[in-house]
Parts: structure tokens; sequence; C-alpha cells
């Protein structure tokens, strides 16, 4: 394995920042380079081989040169949605294309990068809190190379109505690419804020994205954050989401996925305090050779904390999905609920699932349930449609998109909500047909 | 005269035999595991060359494997030098003379689960007496089978008696060095049971009825082997309710079943090892391989298994659904109090098509118990048209235990349909409110509420059992609750 990350080590000392973070940043590859890549023989990654990730070569540090036209940024972003911005290109922030304006009182959105050249109290105390290097070595990799991304830090009592887009946009570069995008959101106690997470590369792109976010809720506080990931057909893509809740806050996690060819997405949170509640939804679609895998962890600390998962996911082609959700519940931690399901539907013959809905629990004043599923098409309904002279494919086309609403119907952002729509109907056949059947 | 040769040869044979125990009384073998032992224990039994062989190559892979440490399971470490693997018959004379010999703890438990005092004394391993009954009833169930054509016997007997069949079936569900308990068995067993169907015939007698009366001594180091013949049926049932008390900490048993087309087997245990004290000092380390393998089409295979006892179980009985619509199931009660701990579940690997599995499982963890259900539905893909439906429900009492669920799910056919659900709940304080209310004890009412919960299970075991069982979780549960 020595070889797969020589690359990165090499790229690391060309990268010689001299912030009060590099100490930090040091000790993350020193951890990275003792584990390497990590190993279908650990259980966390059974599923999911990362040797295509491992075995290529990408360039860590990116030129500031690529760019990208308005007309194309304005092709992605939200145009209807009144929304605060920060636009990335390969991993960099881009000034000419982010929006940050109208900021309420005290609200800080910046640059990652911007405010690790400042001396800054509070950054210290919250960046790589929340996300444990261990866990992931890939969480330890980009800790190694925290650079460009979001700060975002709303104080107390503040609510912030427009949402906050963070636009991640990858484009062909000679050479393949890795970008390690770092987004920390620090909500203060009451604090109200929504935050989009786009993930798109433009044409084929080959690169990889190594993402981590990390939340810190305060009392109270509420979060609504979505991640949308639209990497290329070629882009390899981890994503690390981390968050510690506090005494009544609430975070609602939308993760849909229907990008890039290899994809891992885990997502962690804590219930650190009574009366906080995690909500994660999620939709996964994969089709030809895409292999997408879920990992969700809910840690219920304290008593009276609730979590409530559904993820979903349709499978075509030769793809493969992997679904992976814990529950712990630790000792003394009574009266909480835990609910989660996962249901899969299986398109193809070719195509794989492979599903593992864990609960352990330590504490017995508890209701937790979990489901998971895998199916086809109800008979019954193709029938129905069939009957009101619905043709076959029309009529599949039409269910499917039934069972992946469950998911975005969820969604409260009617902007996002019709985007993800417009987005699912697109991967189906006969799209222009349902659209007619669906938009009255 | 093919039966009068064999009968000859029986007569010397036993004569050998009868000398041989003498023998072994004064045998004693060092503690400590390498090839030399095997062999003495291979020669002891007088195998064929082909089975030492076999326990060799079982050992070697054996030596290249680890402890397995992917269970929810906190095992202290297993020197597996210090056991001693052949230990000779006990003596009759050590055993005790009456009942009045026998631990009185022991002898409580026997009275709360009702069994009669004659089978008290022959659990409790009291030397019985010539006029004991079952002795004579124990014959008759033996001349029925015989004349059925089924093949009973203990494996030892069927090495030496039908070495065609063991050598065709042995290690066939459950290869030699399958995994390291399952390796550590092959080259060390002693002794178990060996079960052969012919073609179209039906078991007549459960075998549980005649397993019970005759046969309680089981080793540690136990082997199992099943085999339906086409469109045969039987029933078997290992284990007992009773307590069972035993010096060897560690058992690592294998039990491997074969259905051929159209055969049913229906496998239920019951297990009651020592579970240790109050503060998890003592008991058993159940380590058990049990697999199941719908061979033949439209074969089905059906594990109903109540584990209460043992400080630590390690079992998984599964089934290998390869056959065409054939069919697996698994109906699982355990029970953890105390400090005991189980991770014990399934796997149904459908392979044919038409494949259908159902799964129950029933988790119940008191004071310090941690309890994992985990399990694997795995759908080939050319196994058309599978079906699987898996429940686990745990339920929690005490706020020091734990209740956990680890299912995987692979699907790799479209026109597969897999189902899991699962729950985990504290016993329902309406529900015990409810029955007090009526002037119901809270111990009672918590055996009735418990009782429901694992009814589905209860529901497949042969019926005296199934009282014998709900009895059992009555006397494993005192005291859980308050």
């Amino acid at each position: 394995m020595t070889t797969d990350i020589q690359n990165y080590l090499n790229d690391f000392d060309q990268l010689q920042t001299n912030d009060w973070f590099a100490k930090n940043r040091q000790s993350a590859l020193n951890l990275f380079k003792e584990t390497g890549f990590p190993n279908t023989r650990q259980e966390n990654w059974k599923y999911t081989d990362v040797r295509p990730i491992a075995r290529k070569s990408f360039s860590n540090i990116n030129d500031q040169k690529t760019t990208v036209s308005p007309d194309n940024v304005n092709a992605i972003r939200f145009t209807d949605l009144d929304c605060i911005e920060l636009v990335f290109i390969n991993g960099i922030y881009s000034v000419e294309h982010s929006r940050i304006n109208e900021l309420p009182m005290n609200v800080v959105v910046e640059n990652l990068a911007d405010a690790l050249a400042t001396d800054n109290k509070l950054l210290e105390k919250h960046l790589s809190q929340y996300a444990d290097n261990k866990i992931s070595p890939f969480t330890a990799l980009n800790t190694a190379f925290i650079q460009h991304g979001t700060y975002i830090n709303v104080p107390d009592n503040v609510v912030i109505e427009r949402p906050i887009n963070l636009l991640f946009l990858s484009k062909e570069n000679p050479s393949p690419f890795a970008t390690h995008p770092r987004n920390l959101i620090i909500m203060g106690n009451h604090a109200q804020t929504t935050i989009i997470e786009s993930y798109i590369g433009l044409d084929e792109a080959n690169y990889f994205t190594n993402a981590v976010t990390e939340i810190s809720l305060s009392e109270n506080a509420i979060l609504k954050h979505y991640k949308i990931q639209q990497e290329s057909q070629r882009a390899y893509h981890i994503g690390n989401l981390n968050v510690m809740q506090n005494k009544d806050s609430k975070l609602e996690s939308h993760s849909i996925a229907l990008g890039g060819s290899l994809v891992r997405n885990d997502i962690h949170g804590q219930l650190a305090d009574e009366g906080a509640e995690i909500i994660m939804n999620g939709l996964y679609m994969t089709n030809d050779k895409q292999h997408v895998d879920n990992h969700t962890r809910v840690d219920h600390l304290k008593p009276h904390t609730f979590s409530t998962e559904n993820y979903r996911g349709v499978l075509n082609g030769n793809s493969r999905a992997v679904f992976n959700g814990k529950v712990v519940v630790h000792p003394q931690a009574q009266k909480i609920e835990a609910h989660q399901n996962n249901a899969n539907l299986l398109l193809s013959d070719d195509a794989e699932i492979d599903t593992k809905p864990e609960l352990e629990i330590y504490a017995d004043d508890v209701k937790c349930s979990h489901g998971a599923t895998v199916g086809q098409l109800d008979q019954d309904m193709l029938f129905y449609l069939r009957s009101r002279a619905i043709d076959e494919e029309t009529a599949r086309s039409l269910l499917t998109y039934a069972f992946a609403d469950e998911v975005i119907s969820k969604i409260t952002l009617p902007e996002i909500k019709q985007r993800l729509e417009y987005l699912v109907v697109g991967q189906l056949p006969d799209a222009a047909l349902i659209r007619e059947f669906t938009n009255e | 005269m093919s039966t009068n040769t064999e009968n000859v040869e029986d007569l010397v044979r036993k004569e050998y035999e009868h000398g041989f125990v003498t023998d072994i009384d004064t045998d004693t073998v060092p503690p400590g595991l390498n090839e030399d032992i095997i062999t003495f224990i291979s020669r002891k039994k007088e195998e064929p060359e082909w089975l030492l062989e076999w326990r060799l190559k079982a050992y070697r892979q054996w030596l290249k494997m680890e402890d397995p440490t992917w269970a929810h399971l906190d095992i202290e470490h297993i020197d597996y030098q210090a056991i001693s693997y052949y230990s000779a018959p006990k003596s009759k004379d050590d055993a005790p003379k009456s009942l009045d010999e026998v631990d009185p703890k022991l002898l409580e438990t026997y009275e709360k689960l009702g069994i009669p005092l004659q089978e008290q004394k022959m659990l409790a391993g009291v030397a019985v007496d010539a006029v004991f009954d079952s002795v004579s009833v124990a014959t008759t169930f033996k001349e029925k089978l015989a004349d059925a054509g089924v093949i009973f016997c203990s494996f030892s007997e069927a090495v030496k008696d039908h070495p065609d069949l063991v050598k065709k079936y042995l290690g066939s569900v459950v290869p030699a060095a399958d995994n390291f308990f399952a390796a550590l068995n092959s080259a060390v067993f002693t002794d178990g049971s060996f079960c052969y169907i012919p073609k179209g015939v039906r078991c007549p007698m459960e075998l549980s009825t005649y397993f019970r009366i005759n046969a309680s001594n089981t080793g540690q180091f136990e082997r199992t082997l099943i085999v339906a013949d086409e469109a045969s049926h039987v029933s078997y049932l290992e284990g007992c309710t009773a307590p069972m008390r035993d010096e060897n900490q560690l058992h690592a048993a294998v039990v491997e079943l074969v259905a051929l087309e159209d055969a049913e087997i229906k496998y239920s245990t019951v297990q009651n090892w020592y579970p240790g004290d109050e503060n998890g000092v003592g008991g058993i380390y159940n380590f058990v391989t049990k697999r199941g393998d719908c061979r033949g089409n439209n074969s089905r295979i059906s594990w109903t298994q109540v584990e209460t006892g043992s400080a630590i179980t390690w079992k998984y009985p599964s089934c290998i659904l390869k056959g065409n619509n054939s069919i697996g199931e698994f109906y699982s009660v355990a029970v953890t109090n105390n400090h005991q701990q189980a991770d014990t579940g399934t796997k149904m690997i459908h392979l044919g098509k038409n494949t259908r599995s159902t799964i129950i499982s029933k988790g119940i963890s008191a004071r310090h118990a941690q309890n994992a259900y985990r399990g694997l539905v795995k759908i080939s893909k050319n196994a058309d048209n599978a079906r699987n439906y898996t429940q686990c429900d745990s339920l929690l009492m005490g706020d020091q235990c734990g209740a956990h669920t680890f299912p995987y799910i692979e699907a790799k056919n479209s026109s597969a349909t897999v189902e899991h659900e699962a729950t985990t709940s504290k016993i329902g304080e309406d529900q015990l409110f409810y029955c007090m209310q009526r002037g119901i004890a809270e111990e009672d009412a918590v055996n009735m509420i418990v009782n429901g919960f694992c009814k589905e299970v209860f529901k497949e075991l042969p019926m005296e059992f199934a009282v014998e069982a709900q009895k059992l979780l009555g006397v494993t549960l005192e005291g859980a609750v308050g």
C-alpha cells in the first residue's frame, strides 16, 4: 500500500503551510500514513473496494487557472432561489462566481482558507473537533489537506432566511486531480439556517472529491442540510458529514446521490444532550457500473433523543449500492426513540444491493425499530396502470418515480424539490411523459 | 447368512470394546493439542486411516487460523494448549449414589421444570439401577427405528458400521476448515450422533423422544450428521430443558444436515448449559457451527432453537438453499440473564430458484447480559423469485443490558423479495400493569408476557418441549424484574 499513498505524501510536502493548524495537518497525515487506504477486510468497508482510488495518482495541488464561464455556473445554480452562494472550482474558492451579500449582523460566511489565515479562536475551538480522523483514513487525508471550503458561523438567536448554497464544481483538467473540501458550520443557541452542498461534475471530468463537513449545533439550533451529489460519471466521491448536537437542537439531513462512479457517503450524528433530534433522508439512484455506498451512524448519548432515518435506492444496470445504518444507544440513554428504514428497488438482474441496518442498544427504556426491504415494482399497481391504457414502460417509470418521490416529497424547500424531481425523472425512461403526468 | 456374520462381528467387537473401555479409564492425556494427540484419539476410536487424515488436515488448517473476533462478544483469551482433548469416560463409582448427593439447587430447578423423578436421577448422573424402565423403552424404540430402516447411532458406531455413508457426507456441509471452531472440532471431535433416513421413509417417531431418554452425555467436541434421503422426513431434538453441568468450559460442536430431493429435516435445540453464577464467573462457552444443506429440489430444513444457557453463545444455524423450491426456516429464542452473552442468528444462502426462507428471532436480555442477532440473507444471481422474510424482536429488562441487531442482506437478483424488520423495546409497562391490576403477581405477569413474546417460536417446537421451554424461560428469568 505504501506506493499508493506516496503521491499524497509528496504533495503534502509541497503544501508548505505555516498557520496555526499546521501541527494538526501533520498529525492527520501521519495517521493516514499509518493506516493507508481501507480495504474490504475491514467491516466498515466490506462492500466497497477503494482500490480504484488508491491506485490512481491524483494531483492534490490545484493551480487556480481552471476557469468556468458565468454561463456555465448560471446553468447550474438555483436561478430562481434567492440564496447566499459560494462557488468552488476544482476545489478552489472562486470570488468571481460567489455571491455573499446582505448577511445578517455578525454572521460569518467565508472561504475556510481565508479564515485559517487569520487568528481565529472560535475556529481553533471547533475545527477538526467533530470529524474523527481515526474513523476514516479519508477524513485524516482531508484534514491533512485542509485549505478551501466553507466556514459558517451563525451566532445566537440569528435566523438566516436565505439558504446558503455551496457549489463545488469540477471540470476536466489535463491530469486527474483530487480536492479535499472542508466545511465547518457552527450554529449558536436558537440559530436557524438552511445549507445546500452541491457537488457537480462538468463534462466527463476525471477526479476525486474527498469532502468533510463538520457541524456543531448549540441549544435549540435548527439546521436543514441538503447534499446533492451529481459528480461526473468518471468521478470518485467520498463524503463525510459529522454533526454534534446539543440540547433540543435539530438536524434535518437530505442526501441525494445521483452521480459518480465510486461513491461513499458517511453521516455521523451525535445526539449529545436531551431533546436533540436528527432526521436522515436519503435517495440513491444508480445505473451502469456505478457503486454507491451510504453509511450512517447515530449515537444516542443522552436520554430523550430522537432519530428517524429513511433511505431509498433505485438500482439499474450493472450498478451496486450499499447501505449501512447504525444506531447506537449508549448506557443510560433512556426514553429515546430511533426508527430506521431502508427500501430498495432492484430493476436489473445485474445490479446488487447490500444492506445492513444495525441496532446496538445498551439501555432498556427505548423504542427502536428498523426495517430493510429489497424488491420489485408491485405487480398489482402495474396491472392497475396497464388496465388504464398506460404502456408497460411508462407504468414502470411512473411507479419508480413514485418510489423515489417518498424521499423527495419530504424536502420542504420548493426550489430544491422541483429540481430534484426534475433530475430523478430525467433518469427514467419516458421522462417527458412522466412529467406530463406529474406536473399538473 | 450375512446378518449372522454381523452378529458374530458385533459380539467380537463388543467384548473387545468392553476391555477397551477399562483401558481408557486408566489413560490420561496431557493437556495440549498436536498431531500425536489427534492420532491418539483416532487410534483409540479405531478409526479408518482416511478419517485420521481428515482430522490431521483440519488441524493443519486450524493452526493457520485465528480466533474470530468479529462477534459482539467479550471472550477471555482461550488457551487451546491448556485443554485436555481426550478424557476417559468417568467411572460409575464417582457418580452420586442417590439424589441426596446431588446439588440441591439443581434439584430445585428440576422440580420447577416438572421433570419426573426417574428422569431427574438420570439427568443428574445418578447411577441408575437396571430396573429403570426407560432402558426397555429405549430398546423398543431401537427396534421400531430399525424396522423402518432408520440408522440412528453414535458417531463412532457409524464410522465403524456405516463408513461409506459417513465418508460420503462428513464435511460436505461444513468443510473441515470452514471456520476456527469447526476446524478445531474436525480435528478433535470425540463423538456425537449420526442419523440416516432412507428414501421415502418418514421417521416413525420424533428422535427427540428417543434421545431424551437415552443419551444425555454429550461430549465437549460433538459432531452430528443427519442425512435425509429422497422424500424422507425426520424431526430431531438436541439437548434438554434440564440444566446441564459440565466441567469442560469450551464446547465446540458441529452439526451437519443434508436434505436430498423432497426430504424434510426439522432440527430443534434446547440449550441450557451452565451459564455461570450471578457475577458471571464460570459458565460454558458454546461455540457451535450448524449448517443445513437443502441439496435436492423441494427439500426443507427447519431450525428451531431455545437458547437459555451458556456464558457465551456463538451460534449461527444456517441453510444453504441449493435445490429449486427448497425452504429454509429459522426460529429462535435466545435468553440472556446476568452476565451471559449471546451472538446468534442464521445465514440463508439462496442459490436455487423459487427458494424461500423465514427467520423469526426473539432475543431477551436481562440484567447485565448482551444479546445480539447476527444474520445474513444472500440472494445469488440465479435464485429467481427467491423470497425471505425476517423478523427480529428484542425485549429488554433492566437498564444495564444490551440488545443488538446486525442483519446483512445481499441481493443480486431483481426478482428477489427480501424483507427485514426489527424492533427493540422494554417489557410493556402497560401490559404488566394490566396483569398486576388483575391480581397476577409481577413475576407471573412477566412470565406471561415473555411467553407471549416467544410464542411464534415455541409453537415450532415438538409439543412436550414447548411446554417445558415455557417453564424454562420462567426459571431463567427468575428475579430479572423488580
